[in-house]
């Protein structure tokens, strides 16, 4: 790792006050200390966060969960409120990675993460990523078995935070603040994909900081599940995750929002699927139709044509977990 | 050395260029003014890049150690302070064996900066033996002989410990879920996970037993 100053913040003002040129925020630090370990990046001055106690906590309120970016995945995962009325929220941040990286990682660090794709990740690799000059991206001639299924023309790469999947189907918000004020983005608009720029995957300016992330309160008859697809069955990131929202009447789906992970660039709702469900009673064969609408428009490497099966599978079982005709998938992680 | 490093980061040099970012508004300007002024008020803040003095609470125990704020937790206690106990095969967050406890929660001691473990409890598999008498969990291990190479134990034994402080009834479901994250190259997981048990239900006989003595419920 390189040489790094190193400032401990105790409130958001402080951090602000350090937040020049050279400095790099630290949360729970996983993804940063990965980053620095392999010389992918060599921050100057580390702020750290961890202990600014504002930035802490999970707030229920009726109009919706106020949580604050310094919770930690295991908080979100065991926290009552989220289990019942943000079941897919509380489902990812329990299955992502290992019980003692959830302990360590925090919300705010999990949804800024960089990309976990291998020639962004070694120094061997010039990739258009990091500033390099090569002209495509590696993974279309090289090794994609993990890479993106859609819209992978530019970069393939997959933004892989298991809680962005649930946050963007829940509609959620993330409050942004800087020396300059506050400014709140919706989910929807937090990713950048690479066709916009290559260099940065979300819309967070340098000197600013994630201060508050909000889920609106679910509409009456609102269900939600997630589920989430790998190699292994712990420590891994997703090959396929998928987060579900229905508004129900009975068994009749009012509006329903699919959003997927790693299988694009960025997470991504499957509006394809959700016309299918729109409208619909839901059953084995809406689901199974709202699974293949959504990887109509996949277009698969040379080495991830098993991931648009493997989304079918999640978006399938995902979408009848939410509706309640099945029970947790026992071949999904976690 | 620390200070030859600090001065490329002086507070001064950082705020003047802070300032003028900031200096967008009259009101932005003012509140920067005012910033500017408070931070001068306080000594600077900033630590490293060099090595310095930090305190760590490990075991019960004070130690001082001279260390980068770049080192990790997992380097400090190994070359440090001694304690070898504590492995790490991966270095990345991906296999577990150099789990500690913060503030009594399995954390990576490869991922975390000894810097940020400044004023919490650090426990290490050293501080889980009372003198010469091992933990429960660590006598159970040798009994079902949970171990082959040994390199994943520590950090196995540090998520069992700390299951059975959490939840003193564990099903094996339980058991392993709690060391998901701990990676054996030498299939030691149903031993593991016997010896964990074993312990479980060793303590819930000793609770009863005590609860007969003392004429409570059980
Ligand atoms: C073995 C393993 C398996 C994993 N599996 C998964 C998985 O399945 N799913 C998944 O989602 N993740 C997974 N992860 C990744 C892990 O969840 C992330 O690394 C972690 O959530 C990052 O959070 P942090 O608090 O440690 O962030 P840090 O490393 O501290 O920060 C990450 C980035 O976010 C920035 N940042 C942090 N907080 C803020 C803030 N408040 N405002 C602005 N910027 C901020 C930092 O500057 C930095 O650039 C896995 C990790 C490991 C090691
Ligand atoms: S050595 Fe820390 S997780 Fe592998
Ligand atoms: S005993 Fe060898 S790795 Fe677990």
């Amino acid at each position: 790792m390189n040489k790094f100053a190193y400032v401990d913040c105790k409130t958001v003002d402080e951090t602000l006050a350090q937040l020049g040129p050279d400095a790099t925020i630290k949360a729970g630090g996983i993804d940063l200390l990965d980053l620095m370990k392999d010389g992918i990046v060599a921050p100057p001055k580390l702020v750290n966060i961890r202990n600014v106690s504002s930035l802490r906590g999970i707030t229920a309120a009726p109009d919706g969960l106020r949580i604050g970016p310094l919770s930690t995945l295991t908080e979100i995962s065991v926290h009552p409120e989220v289990q019942l009325r943000y079941a897919a929220l509380s489902d990812a941040a329990g299955h992502a990675a290992t019980p003692q990286v959830r302990n360590m990682a925090t919300l705010g660090g999990n949804i800024m993460q960089r990309p976990r794709c291998w020639y962004f990740r070694s120094t061997d690799f010039d990739c258009k990523k990091k500033g390099g000059t090569s002209q495509d991206c590696h993974a279309h001639e090289g090794e994609n078995q993990y890479h993106a299924v859609i819209n992978n023309g530019t970069c393939a790469m997959v933004h892989p935070s298991s809680t962005a999947v649930p946050l963007l189907a829940m509609n959620a918000e993330v409050e942004l603040t800087s020396k300059r004020g506050k400014r709140t983005v919706p989910m929807s608009g937090f990713y950048v994909p690479p066709e916009k720029s290559l260099i940065n995957e979300t819309v967070v300016q340098p000197g600013e900081i994630i201060t508050s992330i909000f889920v609106p309160a679910p509409e009456p008859g609102t269900r939600s599940a997630y589920q989430k697809y790998g190699e292994k069955e712990s420590f891994d990131w997703p090959l396929a995750d998928a987060g579900v929202v229905l508004v129900m009447a009975g068994q009749h789906c009012r509006q329903a929002r699919v959003v997927l992970g790693v299988a694009a660039p960025t997470p991504m709702r499957a509006t394809a699927a959700e016309a299918v469900l729109t409208g619909k009673t839901i059953d084995e064969a809406t689901a199974r139709a709202a699974a293949k609408a959504a990887m109509q428009e996949a277009t698969p490497l040379s080495q991830n044509g098993y991931k648009t099966q493997l989304f079918q599978t999640a978006i399938y079982r995902t979408v009848l977990l939410a509706a309640g005709q099945m029970q947790r998938d026992p071949s999904a992680i976690g | 050395m620390a200070d030859e490093h600090k001065s490329t980061f002086s507070r001064r040099g950082f705020l003047k260029g802070a300032g003028v970012a900031a200096a967008t508004t009259a009101v932005e300007s003012a509140n920067a003014l005012a910033r500017e002024a408070q931070a001068a008020a306080q000594p600077d803040p900033t630590l490293g890049p060099g090595a310095l003095p930090v305190k760590l609470r490990i075991n019960g125990q004070d130690h001082a150690v001279t260390i980068e704020p770049r080192y990790t937790l997992a380097e400090t206690l190994r070359n440090n302070v001694g304690l070898t106990g504590t492995k790490v095969v991966c270095d990345r967050g991906s296999c577990s064996a150099c789990t500690v406890w913060l503030d009594n929660v399995p954390a990576l001691a490869c991922m975390t900066l000894a810097i940020d473990a400044t004023g919490r409890e650090i426990t290490t598999i050293e501080g889980l033996a009372t003198g010469d008498t091992m933990h429960q969990v660590q006598a159970a291990f040798v009994k079902h002989d949970a171990l082959q190479c040994g390199f994943c134990t520590p950090g196995m034994i540090m998520s069992c410990a700390a299951l059975l402080e959490r939840n003193p009834n564990p099903r094996l479901a339980d058991v392993k879920h709690a060391v998901s994250g701990n990676l054996c190259r030498c299939g030691t997981y149903p031993k593991v996970f016997a010896a964990t048990l074993e312990v479980a239900q060793q303590r819930q006989q000793t609770a009863g037993l005590v609860g007969l003595t003392t004429g409570k419920e059980a």
